[in-house]
C-alpha cells in the first residue's frame, strides 16, 4: 500500500517529557487534518536551530489521533482538546540533533517530510489474531502506532516492553488502553527482572505474529526465539539515513537480495529477509 | 520574467537547475514532492554495465555543514535501467541524463553505447571520479592520461551530449579539464565529493565501512566553487557547477564563476523540493539584476 508523500510545516501542539531525556511532541497541521500514515512508518524531520546538525532525523510514527475517531478518548488523557488530528512524535535525546528536538516549544514549527517507509504487516480483517508486540526504550514508539491500529480491527495484541529500569518505559497508559502489557527491567523495577527475551509469557503463549522494534540485539534475539516456535516476525530497523527516499542509498540493509533501501524497503522487514537470525 | 534556457552543448535546459547524480534517484522518488518538470535537468543514480552492490553498511557520516558517503555505486546495472526506469521516466517533461561509471574504458564505452540507443535520453555525464570504487571510478579521473582514456574510448561510441565529471581530488583540475576537452568531451560537471574521513572518538575506528568517503555538502562549496573558476579561465566547453548548493544565492554565485548550469546535490536531502526554489531564485535575481536572460551572468565574474 503506497501512501502519498508529504512536505509539512506543522505546528508543536504540547511537548511532554516522559522521562529524562525521552519527550513525547504532539504536533497538528494548519487545517486540522493530517495525511494518512501507517503504523511503522516514519517522518523525516529537520533540525532548526542546531548548527552542528545538517541532516534530517528520522522519526517513527508514534500515534495518530483523528478528531471524532473511536479511541478519541485517548486525546483525552493527555490534553488533546479533540479539535485537530495529532501527529506524535517520541524523542530520546541521544545526539545534537534530537537534543534540539527534545527543546521544542508549543507554537514552534516543525517541518517533516513524510510519511515515509513500509509499515507493519496487519492481520485480515476479522482474522483470529494474537499478536505479540516487543518493544525495547524508544524502539516501543511506533508500536503504539501499532497497537491501535491492530485495536481498531477487534484484535487485542499483547505487548512486552522493556528497559534498563523503570524509567525507560513510557506510554504505559496508553499502551494499557490498546492490549495487555508485560515488562521487564535488567533491574527488576518494574516488570520481571531482566530482559525482554526472558520474560515468562514466551513460556506459554501461542502468538500468531511478532512484531518487534528496539535496539539490534534484542530484535536479533527476538527474531530467533520467534524463528525456534515458528511464528512470523516482523523487525522495524532504524539503519542511519540522509534521504529517508530511497535515493541516496546510504542506509542499506543487507538482505537475502542483497543490500535494500530501509528508508523504502523498509523499515520493516519480515525477519526471515534478514541476514540477522543465525 | 527572464529567460532561463541554457545549453550544455547540444542539450536544451529550460533553466538551469539540475539534479546531481545520486541524490534525487530516478527522480520518481521525488515525485510526490517536487513537479520534477519544473527542473532543468534530472542526472539519475551512476549506471554501470553490470549490477553492482557498492560497499557494506556503515556508508554515511554526518560532518560539519555536510556529509560523508561511500555508497560505491550501488545500482541495478544498464539493462535494468533500460528496462524497467526508462519507460517510467521518457515522458517527464526534463532532461533525463544518465551518470555512466565503469570499471575499464571498454566498460565504460559498452555502457554509454546501451545508453546512447535510448531515445528521450540526450546527454551522459562520465563519471571518472567517484573516490568510493577500487577499480575505475576517481582513479581514471586523477591523472591527465587516465581520463582521457575513457573519454577517448566513450566518445568513439557516444554521439550525444558528452558531460564528464571531474574530481577535486587532484592537484590541478584545470589539467584533466584540458584533458577532457581535448579527447572531444562536449562539457565538464565539477566538482565530484572531496574525499575525507570520520573517526568515531568512543569506539576508536574510522565510522565508514570503507574507512574513507565523499565529502559534500555546504563545506565544499567554496573548494567547488575556486575550480569552477580556474576550470572557465582554462577550457572552452561548458561548465555544470555543482557543490555544497543549498539555494538560489549559491547557484548564482557559480553561474558568475562560469557555470551554465548548476548541479543541486545533498540540499535535496535537507528540502526535497529545493530545486524548485532555486529556479524561482535565480529568475528573482535576474529579475532584479535586469538581466533578460541568465546567459548575461555566466562568468560574469571574471
Amino acid at each position: 500500500m503506497n501512501t502519498k508523500k508529504h512536505i509539512l510545516d506543522l505546528s508543536v501542539a504540547q511537548v511532554r517529557e516522559l522521562s529524562a531525556g525521552y519527550v513525547e511532541i504532539h504536533l497538528r497541521a494548519a487545517d486540522g487534518k493530517m495525511p494518512e500514515m501507517l503504523p511503522g512508518q516514519f517522518v523525516q524531520v529537520r533540525v532548526d536551530g542546531s548548527p552542528e546538525t545538517f541532516l534530517r532525523r528520522p522519526i517513527s510514527v508514534n500515534l495518530l489521533t483523528r478528531t471524532g475517531a473511536e479511541g478519541g478518548a485517548c486525546c483525552d488523557a493527555t490534553g488533546n482538546d479533540g479539535a485537530a488530528d495529532e501527529l506524535w512524535l517520541l524523542v530520546h535525546a541521544v545526539g545534537d540533533g534530537t537534543r534540539a528536538l527534545a527543546r521544542l516549544q508549543a507554537g514552534d514549527t516543525l517541518n517533516i517530510v513524510g510519511p515515509l517507509g513500509n509499515g507493519f504487516t496487519l492481520p485480515a480483517e476479522g482474522a483470529d489474531a494474537r499478536p505479540l508486540l516487543v518493544g525495547g526504550g524508544v524502539g516501543t514508539a511506533p508500536l503504539l502506532f501499532l497497537g491501535q491500529e491492530l485495536a481498531a480491527r477487534g484484535v487485542r495484541p499483547t505487548f512486552l516492553l522493556g528497559g534498563r529500569r523503570e524509567a525507560d518505559i513510557m506510554q504505559l497508559e496508553h499502551f494499557r488502553r490498546f492490549g495487555d502489557v508485560a515488562l521487564t527491567t535488567e533491574d527488576g523495577s518494574a516488570g520481571e527482572r531482566g530482559f525482554v527475551t526472558q520474560h515468562s509469557l514466551w513460556r506459554d503463549a501461542a502468538y500468531t505474529q511478532i512484531y518487534t522494534c528496539g535496539p539490534k540485539l534484542m530484535m536479533v534475539n527476538v527474531a530467533r526465539m520467534a524463528r525456534e516456535r515458528g511464528i512470523p516476525c516482523e523487525v522495524s530497523l532504524e539503519n542511519m539515513m540522509a534521504c529517508g527516499l530511497g535515493a541516496c542509498l546510504c542506509c542499506v540493509e543487507n538482505t537475502v537480495d542483497g543490500h535494500v533501501c530501509v528508508c523504502t524497503e523498509g523499515p520493516v522487514f519480515d525477519a526471515k529477509r534478514l541476514n540477522i537470525d543465525h | 520574467m527572464s529567460s532561463l534556457t541554457t545549453h550544455i552543448g547540444a542539450l536544451t535546459l529550460k533553466n538551469p537547475v539540475m539534479t546531481a547524480s545520486g541524490t534525487f534517484g530516478y527522480g520518481l522518488e521525488f515525485e510526490d514532492l517536487v513537479d520534477l518538470t519544473r527542473i532543468g535537468g534530472i542526472i539519475v543514480k551512476g549506471t554501470t554495465l553490470e549490477p553492482r552492490q557498492g560497499n557494506p553498511y556503515p556508508r554515511m557520516a554526518e560532518t560539519a555543514h555536510g556529509m560523508l558517503n561511500c555508497v560505491g555505486l550501488q545500482n541495478k546495472g544498464v539493462d535494468y535501467f533500460c528496462k524497467h526506469i526508462y519507460p517510467q521516466i521518457k515522458d517527464i517533461d526534463s532532461q533525463f541524463v544518465v551518470n555512466v561509471s565503469g570499471s575499464s574504458p571498454e566498460t565504460y564505452a559498452e555502457c554509454a553505447a546501451r545508453v546512447a540507443e535510448l531515445e528521450r535520453i540526450e546527454a551522459i555525464e562520465l563519471n571518472i571520479s567517484c573516490p568510493n570504487v577500487r577499480q575505475g571510478g576517481m582513479a581514471f579521473g586523477t591523472t591527465c592520461a587516465g581520463a582521457a582514456s575513457v573519454v577517448k574510448a566513450v566518445r568513439a561510441v557516444y554521439p550525444k551530449t558528452l558531460i564528464v565529471k571531474l574530481s577535486p581530488n587532484v592537484t590541478d583540475i584545470t589539467e584533466i579539464a584540458r584533458a577532457v576537452e581535448a579527447e572531444g568531451a562536449d562539457a565538464v560537471s565539477l566538482i565530484n565529493t572531496l574525499m575525507g574521513m570520520a573517526i568515531d572518538a568512543e569506539r576508536q575506528r574510522p565510522v565508514l565501512s570503507i574507512k574513507t568517503g565523499g565529502l559534500s555538502g555546504p563545506a565544499v562549496k567554496p573548494v567547488a566553487l575556486r575550480m569552477v573558476w580556474q576550470v572557465f579561465e582554462a577550457v572552452q566547453i561548458p561548465i555544470v557547477g555543482l557543490g555544497g548548493i543549498m539555494n538560489a544565492t549559491d547557484a548564482v554565485e557559480f553561474l558568475l564563476a562560469g557555470a551554465r548550469a548548476v548541479e543541486i546535490g545533498t540540499a535535496n536531502f535537507i528540502d526535497p523540493a529545493v530545486t524548485v526554489k532555486v529556479v524561482d531564485g535565480i529568475n528573482e535575481y535576474l529579475d532584479r539584476h535586469n538581466c533578460a536572460s541568465v546567459e548575461d551572468i555566466i562568468g560574469a565574474a571574471h
